[in-house]
């Protein structure tokens, strides 16, 4: 395969635009699914029953759809940089079996919750809490151990716990945004709460994986801490804060009348996880596992990358588009799930 | 003691057991649903309505169990069968990516509309949700069984360092067993689903339920049974024959054959013998796998003899289990075959009233034989599958590589105690899952016939006037 783009051969642009695909959707999926397992965590907090199914209800049309970025990203890392998936996965062999039962448990429990006898509902709506918190804990763990270079020791294990517990803490922040934003009178009052209650965790997480990486590693702390490139990555930092400052401030409005302000807590989550995510971006590449395989070496053949390159150029426009076309149909705030 | 290598097997063969069972029912039964909506959009008739959403439950529950169990298959891949991507990923990788691109997402976003955007959206833009999700499972098959049609006939590619690398496309997507296994596996999905109708209906009837939209789905269930089992018959024999061109072990292994020889015997039972590699117990029709397999008596049928090498090695699969699970399969089908022509011969009889089909002449044992029918396509589908993928043991791509080659060095124990985890999370689940849709089935009784739909949701919108007229008419 001859073809170049810049100037640059296909085997050295190709697995740098498929580092970024796959980026990309790891950063839609935490946000997306993040705030749906979010609300997932919350449940047990609910006033009642009625609250915990317009809970439900906000998420119900979306969580699928949602889910299946996990499964977009996965698969780009299988495709692209199948060595790497490998090496990932199995290192990672016990947190991810976690991960997935959590996943089945939640996934399932959405329709048993409401389809199964009645006096089967509350075993459900636990095993619905149960299964995301266990997917959110094992998101975390693994995110932890990656940033630790995929070495099993004390340190990293209690590194990979703090993670867990602040993904945690996380997700349930922006699954209360989500809520402020769909739902109304008591459960939005609720979800102002919970927001307030977690967002600490996120601060501590982002905290925590910010300090840890540089110093685990030389190579990222060069990155990072050298003049002139400080000054350039100095808006990831300014703009966290920035956001933080925003959020600080739509608490002290929200609830407010006409739903003003609604929409501020979710941006910023949005913002926190994103600008977040371009931190760790950066400090890994191009590393697709850390300090041991770059995504030069773990990529595909190119022309089975310029396949699917192909396909994507095409299909991927029509997945946002009837993405945007759901999110329009079930616009406003949440109703109660009905099949008609 | 149990290997890393055999525990992953069980361990893969578990997980894809689970996940076959959901995907068997929401492919036909996509199609099912976009059947009901549309005789309701075009008669009017709520029945079919009634019919949509009590379907559209189970579809609902189906579809959450395969997605879930879908997403720990694309992770196995990584965490259990490293060496299987490393060597074809080239290959497989793009095959995943487009069946991820072209359908998950199709699927995924527009179930959401599906299931509850009925007061949201126009009659025509669910009507249209409901086919494009059924398209999505539909192309998600399509790309799964290319793969897996690959693996079993591999070509199109080259090897290099020992990692396979895509020379034509085309040749890889249209590999010569791919068009009998999508046959064979669309129609196993649309039999599972019609029987699965017919066999829930019926219990509903033999409740007491007499809706009309009972009297409807059985009919559907029994007619599309009837109309695909022949058709199916005939794709299974056709696969056959592919099979028998290029896995002739894979044939041996089903008909118990150990030599390769003309004039070959149909075993009907026996108890395979890989020490004395012999048949113990055969009960056999004479000359019958040779017509069948090459149409004259005294064709040459090929042995399992032919696949051990000089020094002992065993290139051919397990013979016993490949034998039993096509007889299960084989079986389940002739069930299938007798079960549904006499049910539709019996309702399709004249009488006084006309020639309309009436659930109501059928006999309550005959009901009471559909009822256990209602899995009967989970069966065969099961056998079906271990027959082709233990069949193609000890290969996990035919002559590239074996199943010894992919996989992970992981502690033997690791596996296990992940092995049981699934096994105890699937064994529940399916317990839950054939629970609720006995439930679903019992509660419908309780259910009011429709009286009107709302107007969001579409043209056909029906007044009370319909149903008097209906009521009015002598029952069926």
């Amino acid at each position: 395969m001859t073809m170049e783009l810049f100037g640059y051969p296909a085997d050295q642009w190709l697995p740098f635009v498929f580092a970024a695909l796959m980026g990309l959707s790891i950063l839609i999926y935490v946000v997306l699914d993040g705030y749906d397992l979010g609300v997932g965590l919350l449940t047990p907090f609910a006033d009642d029953d009625e609250q915990r199914d317009m809970m439900v209800a906000s998420i119900g049309p979306f969580w699928d759809a949602n889910e299946t970025w996990l499964v977009l990203a996965i698969g780009l890392l299988l495709v692209a940089f199948p060595t790497a998936h490998g090496m990932i996965l199995t290192t990672l062999y016990l947190p991810v079996f976690f991960l997935l039962i959590g996943l089945i448990l939640r996934g399932v429990s959405f329709e048993f919750r409401v389809k199964a006898r009645a006096k089967y509902k509350n075993l459900w709506n636990w095993l619905f809490f149960g299964g995301s918190l266990l997917a959110t804990l094992a998101q975390g763990f693994m995110l932890g151990i990656y940033v630790m270079g995929l070495e099993h020791s004390f340190g990293t294990i209690l590194f990979g716990i703090l993670c867990a517990l602040a993904l945690t803490l996380g997700y349930a922040f922006i699954g209360a945004a989500w809520l402020i934003l769909k739902g109304m009178d008591r459960l939005q009052r609720n979800a102002v709460i919970w927001a307030k209650d977690c967002i600490w965790g996120l601060v501590v997480g982002i905290g925590a994986i910010s300090l840890a990486t540089p110093l685990v590693s030389d190579r990222i702390f060069d990155r990072w801490f050298v003049w002139p490139d400080m000054l350039w990555l100095s808006p990831l930092p300014i703009l966290s804060l920035g956001l933080l400052a925003l959020l600080w401030r739509s608490f002290r409005h929200l609830p407010a009348d006409g739903d003003r302000w609604a929409w501020a807590p979710f941006t910023a989550a949005l913002g926190l996880f994103t600008l977040a995510f371009l931190g760790l971006a950066y400090s890994f590449y191009p590393y697709v596992v850390p300090e041991r395989l770059t995504i030069y070496e773990a990529a595909s053949a190119p022309e089975s990358l310029m396949i699917i390159g192909i396909g994507a150029i095409f299909v991927v426009p029509s997945i946002l588009g009837y993405t945007a076309l759901a999110y329009w149909v079930f616009r406003g705030k949440a109703k109660a799930l009905r099949y008609d | 003691m149990m290997d890393t290598l055999l525990l992953s097997r069980i361990q893969f063969a578990a997980n894809i057991s689970f996940h076959i069972l959901f995907p068997t029912i929401t492919i036909a039964l996509g199609w099912f649903l976009l059947f009901f909506k549309l005789r309701f959009q075009w008669t009017g008739d709520l029945k079919w309505m009634e019919a949509y959403r009590f379907w559209v439950k189970i579809f609902a529950l189906s579809f959450a169990m395969g997605v879930v169990s879908g997403i720990t298959m694309s992770f196995q891949f990584g965490t259990n069968w490293p060496g299987f991507m490393e060597t074809v990923g080239n290959i497989a990788g793009p095959l995943l990516a487009y069946e991820v691109m072209t359908a998950f997402f199709l699927e995924a976003v527009f179930i959401g509309i599906m299931l509850f955007g009925f007061s949201r959206v126009p009659g025509w833009l669910h009507t249209l949700a409901t086919f494009l999700v059924a398209f999505g499972t539909t192309m998600s098959t399509f790309w799964i069984i290319v793969l897996n049609s690959w693996m079993h006939t591999p070509q199109g590619f080259e090897m290099i360092d020992g990692v396979a690398h895509a020379t034509d496309w085309w040749a890889i997507v249209f590999n010569p067993s791919m068009p009998y296994r999508l046959s064979h596996m669309l129609l196993a999905s649309g039999l599972t689903v019609s029987f699965l109708i017919a066999g829930i209906s019926a219990f509903r009837w033999l409740l007491g339920d007499r809706k009309e939209s009972v009297r409807s789905s059985m009919r559907a269930g029994l007619i599309f049974g009837a109309l695909l089992i022949p058709v199916q018959i005939f794709a299974g024999d056709m696969h056959g024959l592919n099979t028998l061109e290029h896995q002739p072990a894979k044939v041996a292994a089903m008909e118990a054959n150990w030599e390769t020889r003309s004039n070959v015997p149909l075993v009907l039972f026996a108890l395979p013998n890989e020490e004395t590699r012999e048949n113990d117990l055969e009960v056999a029709i004479p000359n019958l796998a040779s017509i069948i397999l090459t149409h004259k008596a005294d064709g040459v049928v090929p042995g399992l003899n032919d696949f051990v090498t000089e020094d002992g090695t065993v290139l051919h699969p397990p013979v016993d289990k490949v034998f039993w699970s096509f007889r299960v399969m084989v079986g389940t089908g002739l069930a299938m075959l007798l079960l549904s022509w006499t049910s539709v011969a019996l309702i399709a009889r004249r009488n006084a009233h006309g020639r309309r089909l009436q659930i109501d002449r059928l006999p309550r044992i005959l009901l009471y034989a559909l009822v256990p029918m209602a899995l009967s396509g989970w069966v065969a589908t099961l056998a079906g599958w271990y027959t082709t993928e233990i069949g193609r043991q000890p290969w996990l791509v035919q002559g590239v590589m074996t199943t010894e080659m992919a996989v992970a060095d992981l502690p033997a124990p690791m596996v296990l105690s992940t092995l049981l985890g699934y096994l105890a999370i699937y064994a529940a689940l399916l317990f839950a899952y054939v629970g609720v849709i006995l439930y679903l089935a019992v509660k419908a009784r309780y259910d009011e016939p429709l009286e009107s739909m709302t107007p969001a949701s579409g043209e056909a919108v029906v007044d009370a006037i319909t149903r008097e007229d209906r009521g009015a008419v002598p029952a069926e």
